[in-house]
């Protein structure tokens, strides 16, 4: 099953990723990273929805995506 | 399970000091790409200008040369000229390169000297807190035009892509969007596509990319993409403004 891994704390919550993300299964963290960003998280309760397409990760200024196939 | 994306090996693990939504850091990684694919790390020099870009040393594990304002097409000429077996790319602001180094790179291009421009265009001085620039459109409220831009007093907004594109040095010059995942693929088509001419020593290519710098539009990064497509595009319209096929003495 394709999945992402973001990376919490190079994440700067432009949510970038979760505007692109075809299948929705990115949203806004309710927890601040270290520097004080509301990450993006994976919804992992979804994960199964996940394509592997790679938009969002192409889509982020902070290449804190990491996407596995 | 295979990792089918991931940082590409010429961009360095480090936090970017952009601010959050800024494209600038999409640029940089399809520079970087575009260095892995075509293999030619080694032998790649960045001339970041002065503006936001201006740590691009710290982000890529190539040499690196910093240029004054504006002066990085006159460094890339003496740099190329020295070493013509290096790839060597300026990467520019619209402040740095459509207003105090208008003169370094027409010249540059009309020239034709072998070297690529990536040219960020986010309608503003970025760095130094938002100040109105050549490129900054009418109406748009900036620092130094805080009534919004008035064609009377400041003119209108520049078109370099389409300018440079009238120089015959020139070989490639083309106008990209970093705004959507199918702006960022033909961005990224075009930054290869200018490196390549490049190594087939075809002469001058210019890569325009229209970039968000949500900081001082004064909107959220999300925000900064419908302005993008809404404000910007209609103005600087995308499209490749000029492709030579072959190497062209004239
Ligand atoms: C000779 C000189 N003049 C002025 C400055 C101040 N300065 C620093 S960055 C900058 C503007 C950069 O804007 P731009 O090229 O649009 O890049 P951005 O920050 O938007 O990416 C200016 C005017 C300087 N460093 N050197
Ligand atoms: S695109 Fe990147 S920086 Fe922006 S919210 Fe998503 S993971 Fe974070
Ligand atoms: S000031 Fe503008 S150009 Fe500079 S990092 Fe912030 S968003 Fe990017």
């Amino acid at each position: 099953m394709p999945y992402i891994v973001i990376d919490s704390e190079r994440c700067k919550g432009c949510y970038f990723c979760v505007k692109y993300c075809p299948r929705n299964v990115i949203r806004e963290s309710t927890m601040h990273n270290k520097t004080g960003y509301f990450p993006a998280e994976f919804i992992h309760e979804q994960e199964d929805r996940c394509t592997g397409c790679k938009t969002c990760a192409i889509m982020c200024p902070d290449t804190a995506i990491e996407v596995f196939k | 399970m295979n990792r089918i994306f991931q940082r590409p090996a010429s961009l360095l693990d480090r936090p970017t000091h952009f601010c959050p939504g800024c494209t600038h850091g999409i640029a940089h990684r399809l520079i970087a790409e575009a260095i892995d694919e075509l293999g030619i790390r080694e032998r790649t020099i960045g001339i970041p200008g002065v503006g936001c870009c201006v740590f691009l040393y710290h982000y890529f594990p190539i040499d690196v040369l910093e240029a004054p304002h504006g002066r990085a097409p006159a460094c890339a000429t003496g740099m190329k000229r020295a070493q013509p077996d290096k790839i060597i790319f300026a990467y520019q602001g619209d402040g740095d390169m459509a207003a105090i180094g208008t003169s370094e790179v027409i010249h540059a291009a009309n020239r034709g000297e072998n070297v690529t421009v990536f040219y960020i265009n986010n309608s503003v001085y970025g760095m130094t807190g938002g100040q109105m620039a050549p490129t900054t459109l009418l109406g748009q409220q900036t620092t130094t035009s805080p009534y919004g831009r008035d064609f009377k007093s400041e003119g209108y907004p520049i078109r370099m892509a389409e300018m440079l594109a009238t120089l015959e040095g020139v070989c490639y010059s083309t106008r990209v969007a970093l705004h959507t995942p199918r702006h960022v693929n033909q961005a990224r088509k075009a930054v290869i596509k200018a490196l390549e001419m490049q190594n087939a020593e075809m002469g001058f290519s210019v890569v325009e990319m229209l970039s968000t710098c949500n900081t001082n539009w004064r909107v959220t990064p999300l925000e900064a993409i419908d302005m993008i497509e809404n404000e910007m595009i209609p103005y600087y319209p995308l499209g490749v403004f000029k492709e030579r096929t072959g190497k062209d003495f004239l």
